[in-house]
C-alpha cells in the first residue's frame, strides 16, 4: 500500500534568466520516507531541493512555472507565508553553517523567533529534545553555553540538523549533508537520517552512489535538468530501466 | 663559452636591477619617514612653550576707583606688564566677592603676552626699560613660569595670553555628536537597504556609482551645499554647531555608506542562508545575524569618517563656523568653531604669541586623531573574525 504524499511538484520548470534549469519535473515524496536525489554535477537537483522550502527566491532573476504541493496547498500560494513553509519544511546545508553564537542559541534561536515554546524551562526542554534527536546531546550537554564555531565539522552538522528538528519540521531538505564530513561523522549522520524517517519526511540531495543506497527508500535520478528515473532505491541500483541511469550509477560518466 | 658569457651577464644585470628597486624603494621611505619627523618635531619644538605661561607677583588695590578703571588697580609701570585681559576681570571679582572691596591683595597675576615671550627666550616688543624691570622681577621671584591652564580653560581672545582652545573644543564635541547622530543612522540604514534588499537594476546602479563618486567629492562643495540646503533653504542659524553637524553629515554619509557595505558584505552568504532556512523574515536576518557580525566594521568605518569631520575645515569655513568665539556655545544654535578653524584663525594672526598656540592647538588636534585611530585599529583587531 502506497504512503500518504507529503509533497509534489507539478509539471516544475525553473529558469536562471534564459537558462532553463528544469524541465517539466514530476515527482512525489511519500511521507515518513528517504528520497534521494542523485546526478551529475549541474543537472538541477540542488535546485530542485531548494524549490520546496522556496530558497531560490533569494536569487535574482529566477522564475518558477508549474507547481509544488505541501500536503495539497500549493507553497507558492499567496495564502502560505513563506517563514511559515520554511519552518515546516527545514533545510541543512552543504558546509556546516552554524551561527556564530553558542550552541543554546543555535538551537532556541527558530523556536524563539517562531513563537513556538516560552522562554526558561520549556525552552530549555526543547534544546535538550532537539540535540537528542540530531544524537548531539552527550557531546555538548556540558558546553551549551560555547562557541557553536568551536565544535568539529561532524558536530556542527549535527547541530544544524538539531537546529532544524527544533522548529518541529514536517519536512527535511538535505543538500548533500556529508560532503564536507569525514567518513565516521559521515556515518554517524547516516544513522542520524535512518532515525529521522520515523518523526518526518526526508529529501536528501547526495554524489555518494552508496550513501543514496544505504540510507534512501526511494531515488530519483535526475540529467540535464530533466527527471530521467525514479523508483524503489533497490528497485534503480539494481535494475535500473533507463540506460543513462545504469551508466551514471556504475561510474561511466557523472 | 659564448652563452656562459652571455648567461652571466644576464644575471649581473638582473642584480643591478633588483639592488637599484630596493635602493628606490628604502629611499622613498626614508624621505616620507624624515619628512614626519621635521614636521613633528617642529610642532612640538614651536608648541610645547605653550604649555606655561608666564605669571608677575604683583599688589592689586579694589576700591571704587578700579571698579571703574581697573588698570589703576596695579602700579603703572607694572600696568603695561600684566595682562589687560585679566585686569578687566576686577569688577567681576568684587561682584562675586564683595569682601575684596577696599582691600590690597598680593596675588600671581597672568602676564602681558610679550613678558610671556621674552620670558620664554622668544623675541618681543619690550623695550629696554621694560625687560631691566622684568629682569629685576625675576631676581626677586616675583615673576615665573606656570602650566598654562588658561589654554584649555579660555575661549578665543584677541589677547594671546587669554586665548585658549575652550570654545573650539566644545565646538568640536557639539559638530562631531550632531555628525554622527545624522550620518550613523541614515548611513547604516542606506547601506542595509543598498545591500541586502535592493534589487538590482539600473535605478539602484546609478544610486550607487553616485555614492561612490560623492565620496571623492572635494569637501569645500559640501560647504556650499550645506549653505545653500540648511542656511539659506532651511534658516539654520549660520555659524551655528547645527549647521556645521549637518554639513559634516552630508560629507561623512558616503564614507560611511561605503564601508558599512564592506563590512556587510564580508558576513557570509551562508550565514544569509542558515537564517532564512530556520524561517527568519528578511529583516530578521538582518537585525539577528548579519548586523550584529558586521558591527566592529561598521565601528570602524563610522570611526574613521568621524576622524576625518573632526579635521575638516573647508566644508565649516563656508557656513561661517570660522568665526571669533570667546567663550563656549552652550547650544547647537549658537555660533561656534572648530578645532581646525581655531588653528587656521590663530596661525594668520599677526601677534607673534599666538604662533606657539598655533602650534599647541595643533598638537591637541593631532592626539585627538590619533586616539580615534587607535580605538578604531583596536576594535578592529579584537573583534576580527576569519570566515
Amino acid at each position: 500500500m502506497e504512503n500518504n504524499i507529503k509533497m509534489k511538484s507539478d509539471n516544475l520548470n525553473f529558469y536562471y534568466g534564459n537558462f532553463k534549469a528544469l524541465k517539466d519535473i514530476n515527482l512525489t515524496f511519500p511521507e515518513r520516507k528517504v528520497t534521494a536525489l542523485i546526478g551529475p554535477s549541474g543537472c538541477g537537483k540542488s535546485t530542485y531541493l531548494r524549490c520546496f522550502n522556496r530558497m531560490n527566491d533569494l536569487i535574482k532573476g529566477i522564475r518558477v512555472e508549474g507547481g509544488i504541493y505541501l500536503d495539497d496547498q500549493e507553497i507558492h500560494d499567496s495564502k502560505l507565508d513563506v517563514v511559515e513553509l520554511r519552518r515546516r519544511v527545514g533545510m541543512v546545508f552543504q558546509k556546516p553553517n552554524p551561527f556564530p553564537k553558542t550552541i543554546y542559541e543555535n538551537i532556541a534561536y527558530a523556536p524563539r523567533i517562531h513563537g513556538l515554546v516560552s522562554k526558561g524551562s520549556e525552552m530549555d526542554d526543547l534544546v535538550e529534545d532537539s540535540l537528542k534527536k540530531a544524537g548531539l546531546w552527550e557531546e555538548v550537554k556540558d558546553r551549551l553555553k560555547s562557541q557553536a564555531t568551536a565544535l568539529s565539522g561532524g558536530q556542527q552538522q549535527r547541530l544544524c540538523i538539531a537546529r532544524a528538528l527544533a522548529m518541529e519540521p514536517e519536512v527535511l531538505l538535505m543538500d548533500e549533508p556529508a560532503s564536507a564530513l569525514d567518513p565516521i561523522a559521515t556515518q554517524k549522520i547516516e544513522e542520524l537520517i535512518y532515525e529521522l524517517k520515523e518523526r518526518l519526511t526526508v529529501i536528501i540531495v547526495t554524489h555518494n552512489m552508496q550513501q543514496a543506497a544505504r540510507v534512501s527508500d526511494y531515488t530519483a535520478f535526475f540529467y540535464m535538468g530533466e527527471l530521467i528515473e525514479v523508483g524503489d532505491t533497490s528497485t534503480i541500483f539494481t535494475n535500473p530501466t533507463v540506460k543513462k541511469t545504469e551508466d551514471y550509477i556504475t561510474g561511466r560518466f557523472g | 663559452m659564448d652563452k656562459e658569457t652571455r648567461r652571466l651577464k644576464r644575471i649581473k644585470r638582473r642584480y643591478r636591477g633588483e639592488i637599484t628597486f630596493r635602493v628606490l624603494s628604502v629611499s622613498a621611505i626614508v624621505l616620507a619617514a624624515s619628512f614626519l619627523v621635521f614636521f613633528l618635531t617642529d610642532i612640538i619644538r614651536t608648541g610645547y612653550t605653550a604649555f606655561e605661561q608666564t605669571v608677575i607677583q604683583t599688589e592689586l588695590t579694589y576700591d571704587a576707583d578700579t571698579v571703574e578703571i581697573p588698570q589703576l588697580a596695579v602700579s603703572e609701570e607694572m600696568g603695561e606688564l600684566v595682562s589687560r585681559g585679566f585686569l578687566r576681570l576686577i569688577p567681576q571679582q568684587v561682584e562675586e566677592n564683595p569682601k575684596l572691596m577696599n582691600t590690597t591683595q598680593t596675588q600671581w597675576v597672568l602676564a602681558e603676552a610679550e613678558v610671556d615671550q621674552y620670558m620664554k627666550g622668544k623675541p618681543n616688543k619690550l623695550s629696554e626699560e621694560e625687560t631691566a624691570f622684568v629682569d629685576n622681577l625675576k631676581k626677586e621671584g616675583k615673576v615665573k613660569l606656570v602650566f598654562n591652564k588658561w589654554f584649555f580653560t579660555n575661549g578665543d581672545s584677541k589677547l594671546p595670553e587669554m586665548a585658549g582652545l575652550l570654545s573650539a573644543v566644545i565646538g568640536t564635541v557639539y559638530v562631531l555628536i550632531l555628525t554622527m547622530m545624522f550620518s550613523v543612522p541614515i548611513g547604516v540604514m542606506t547601506a542595509i537597504y543598498l545591500e541586502e534588499f535592493a534589487p538590482d537594476n539600473w535605478f539602484t546602479r546609478i544610486i550607487e556609482v553616485n555614492i561612490n563618486n560623492l565620496a571623492a567629492i572635494p569637501s569645500i562643495i559640501f560647504g556650499l551645499l550645506g549653505l545653500a540646503i540648511f542656511i539659506n533653504l532651511f534658516g539654520v542659524p549660520r555659524s551655528s554647531a547645527l549647521a556645521g553637524g549637518l554639513t559634516l553629515s552630508l560629507m561623512s554619509l558616503p564614507v560611511i555608506i561605503i564601508s558599512t557595505r564592506a563590512a556587510l558584505s564580508s558576513v557570509p552568504d551562508t550565514i544569509r542562508q542558515a537564517a532564512q532556512g530556520v524561517g527568519a523574515s528578511p529583516w530578521q536576518v538582518v537585525w539577528h545575524h548579519i548586523l550584529p557580525l558586521s558591527l566592529p566594521g561598521i565601528m570602524t568605518g563610522t570611526i574613521i569618517s568621524m576622524a576625518h569631520a573632526i579635521g575638516e575645515t573647508a566644508p565649516l569655513l563656508i557656513v561661517g563656523m570660522l568665526a571669533y568665539i570667546p567663550t563656549a556655545p552652550s547650544g547647537v544654535t549658537q555660533a561656534a568653531t572648530v578645532l581646525p578653524a581655531q588653528i587656521y584663525t590663530w596661525s594668520g594672526d599677526s601677534l607673534r604669541a599666538y604662533t606657539e598656540r598655533t602650534a599647541l592647538g595643533i598638537i591637541v588636534l593631532l592626539s585627538v586623531l590619533l586616539l580615534l585611530n587607535a580605538v578604531a585599529v583596536i576594535l578592529r583587531n579584537k573583534y576580527e573574525r576569519k570566515w
